[in-house]
């Protein structure tokens, strides 16, 4: 009985557990680094990087990323002397100083230019784009948490409607909640030109920045999940072991025991 | 340490002489590892052992973390922002810790749950049950806490929603309030107390899970028959237990792998599964989340504090009786907190002379719908109170009440039991034979009842 209960529990708190705010339908994208064994594709999160640094960096900020770790080993892993160059462009405000100067790579990302506009680091992770069937939302396991298809869907949710309230203008939004947004529609079809070539299409380019900005929120994706590989396979052999000696020393005293049948 | 006859240390070096004549300490630990243990233990006696393990989990993640992590509201965002980004593995840790608390309660209720099933509450062990009633109490409260030091919009508002509901207490619930927050609004001085009680309430948790230890160890533990092992002599002692080592720690250490796996495999690859999204946005005192929800763990409770509205008749009547200082707010708050009150009461509102659900056949019906009323409970806790919501939460908060302080009692009084086996011996020969090899019992059901 406790076993029917247990598992009735088990599927009770994920039931409860996927739900929160919901946003418009959110369609499952396969990105790269979905699934226990999913990983992030370099090239993309390059690309990912000049789409945000073209675009939406005018508007935005990723305050909590700090610029040195666009180097580190599962992230756009770009070499440290364009980095270097990279971080140049920003004017930082030193307080040693009392004055900017160009930025180092042990700065962060400016934070948003704009005050309406949030801070980017880690929007894939604070919204939820879909809630898996009957809300379990347990293929988060397999799909991801749905925060970069929700980036995906606000990029291409436009439906070219917009409106003026209170003086600012709101644009109309499928994705959005509320369906209507104060961010106009930022990428079109080649708005970005890729140094390697890749298709630059509206929705390609949308990926590309939702992958990126599931790397911000997420740097150590890569070494997290080989972590939980590891250590779930150790487990593992330690049940089964665990399991055999259980069993070894049990049977002296279960009569039925093999160990008593060989006797 | 327990009334059951065993064995007993005895020093036998020079050394160990000297040290137990001044220390017994060789002994203490001696008799707490080899206590006697009722041999038909099923697999929901492991329970204990994650426990602990998750305490000790929680201890030691958090003692790191708190190296890394800064109480100030302008601060403590960034600084968990930074232990996941900088501290060597810092976002290991942070996720543990994070998810361990989800262990952590999955543990302790399905901890209490076979409790109440097998009757372990039962004389002479209401000491224990009322111990860990104060535990889990503490957990809830040290959760609470921990949940708002990260400092997001869900910590923030949670913390909000649920400190407000002390100044529902007529006349010094305002005071109450502002001397818990530190000031009139959760803020900075609410993050610096709740970093320092969430560091400590641990610790007094851990002192008192050794008293909740020390208290079933002077009455033996239960067991699914809820028969007593018998202790006049040492040979039917031996028949009815099998020590502590190796018997059950080898047996909890291998359901503990298992549950680990599972936990690991969540840490591993679905981390924020448990978590709301909205709390990776930094806590803003002036824009309200859409719908503030607790963490899973708490979604029972608060689904009981949010049935009681205002058109309820009985939040009615009490607001009458009252000249309405019960009003509906008050209302839900004492049925929040009466919903634990009578969990830690049913020790005196079971009335039954059987202690195990095993023989008791209309209980385990009642039983198994208390079970279902509780997911009931979490689920309606997660959604937002409108439409059908409102009327299951209610329904299902009279259902906790009524099996308590109703259903229980009258049990005991209606029921006609089946009869136990004899004795504890009996019940494990009946499932696994005797040991030289024959079967005394009818049915053979697999190891892993």
């Amino acid at each position: 009985m406790f076993m029917k209960l247990t598992t009735a529990a088990v599927l009770a708190i994920g039931l409860v557990s996927g739900a929160s705010a919901k946003p418009g339908e959110i369609e499952n994208i396969d990105f790269s680094f979905d699934g226990p064994f999913g990983t992030y594709e370099k090239q993309q999160l390059q690309r990912g990087l000049q789409v945000y640094t073209e675009v939406c960096a005018a508007c935005h900020g990723l305050k909590y990323v700090p610029i040195r770790t666009l180097a580190d080993e599962g992230g756009p892993e770009i070499p440290m002397d364009q980095v270097r160059a990279y971080a140049k462009q920003f004017d930082v405000f030193d307080p040693e100083l009392n004055d900017t100067r160009p930025g180092k790579p042990t700065d962060h990302f400016p934070k948003s230019a704009l005050s309406n506009a949030p801070d980017l680091s880690l929007m894939a992770k604070a919204r939820a784009g879909f809630e898996g069937p009957y809300g379990l939302g347990i293929n988060q396991l397999f799909k991801g948490i749905g925060g970069p298809e929700y980036i995906v869907a606000i990029l291409n949710g436009y439906t070219g409607k917009d409106k003026t309230e209170a003086g600012a203008t709101l644009y109309e939004n499928t994705a959005f909640p509320g369906g209507w947004i104060a961010m106009p529609p930022p990428l079109s079809d080649g708005a970005v030109t890729y140094a390697d070539g890749a298709p630059n299409d509206q929705f390609r380019i949308s990926e590309d920045v939702a992958a990126f900005l599931m790397w911000t929120a997420e740097p150590k994706l890569i070494a997290r999940k080989e972590t939980g590989f590891v250590a779930v396979l150790f487990l593992v052999l330690l049940s089964v072991l665990l399991y055999l000696t259980n069993k070894r020393i049990w049977s002296a005293v279960k009569g039925r025991g093999k160990d008593a049948e060989a006797k | 340490m327990s009334g059951i006859p065993h064995d007993h240390y005895e020093p036998k070096t020079k050394g160990e002489k000297w040290l137990h004549s001044r220390l017994p300490i060789v002994g203490l630990i001696y008799d707490t590892i080899m206590i006697p243990t009722p041999k038909n233990l099923n697999w929901m006696w492991i329970w204990g052992i994650v426990l602990a393990f998750a305490l000790v989990l929680q201890i030691a993640t958090g003692v790191v973390l708190a190296m890394h992590y800064t109480p100030d509201v302008s601060l403590a965002f960034a600084s968990v922002e930074g232990i996941m980004r900088n501290v060597n593995s810092g976002y290991l840790l942070r996720y543990l810790h994070m998810n361990g608390a989800s262990l952590f309660f999955v543990a302790v209720y399905l901890h209490i749950f076979r409790g109440l099933y097998y009757g372990s509450y039962k004389a002479p062990r209401e000491v224990t049950w009322i111990i860990g009633m104060l535990i889990y109490l503490l957990m809830m409260a040290t959760a609470f806490m921990g949940y708002v030091l990260p400092w997001g919009q869900m910590s923030f508002w949670g913390a909000t929603v649920i400190t407000g509901l002390f100044g529902a207490i007529p006349l010094i619930g305002d005071p109450i309030h502002t001397w818990l927050l530190g000031g009139p609004a959760v803020g900075n001085p609410t993050l610096n107390r709740f970093f320092s009680l969430h560091y400590l309430l641990p610790f007094i948790i851990a002192a008192l899970v050794a008293v909740h230890i020390w208290a079933f160890h002077t009455t033996g533990n239960s067991n699914p028959t809820g028969v007593e092992v018998r202790r006049k002599t040492r040979a039917e002692a031996d028949k009815d237990t099998l020590p502590f080592w190796p018997y059950f720690v080898i047996k909890d250490f291998f359901a503990l792998a298992v549950v680990l796996v599972v936990f690991f495999a969540v840490v591993g690859f679905m981390p924020n599964y448990l978590g709301d999204p909205v709390n990776y946005v930094e806590a803003n005192p002036l824009k309200t989340p859409t719908h503030i929800v607790p963490e899973w763990y708490f979604l029972p409770f608060y689904a009981i504090l949010r049935a009681f509205t205002a058109d309820v008749w009985a939040v009615q009547l009490a607001s009458f009786v009252t000249f309405g200082i019960v009003d509906a707010k008050l209302f839900g708050v004492l049925a929040m907190f009466g919903a634990i009150v009578v969990l830690a009461l049913v020790p005196w509102l079971d009335t039954s002379s059987v202690r195990s659900g095993r023989f008791r056949p209309m209980f385990k019906w009642w039983f198994a719908l208390l079970v279902v009323d509780f997911m009931v409970l979490m689920w309606a806790g997660s959604q937002p109170a409108e439409g059908i919501v409102p009327v299951i939460s209610l329904i299902a908060a009279a259902y906790w009440f009524a099996y308590f302080l109703v259903i229980l009692p009258l049990l005991g009084v209606i029921e006609k039991p089946t009869i136990p086996p004899a004795t504890i011996e009996d019940d494990f020969n009946a499932h696994y034979g005797t040991a030289d090899g024959s079967a005394s019992g009818a049915s053979q059901t697999t190891p892993a009842e």
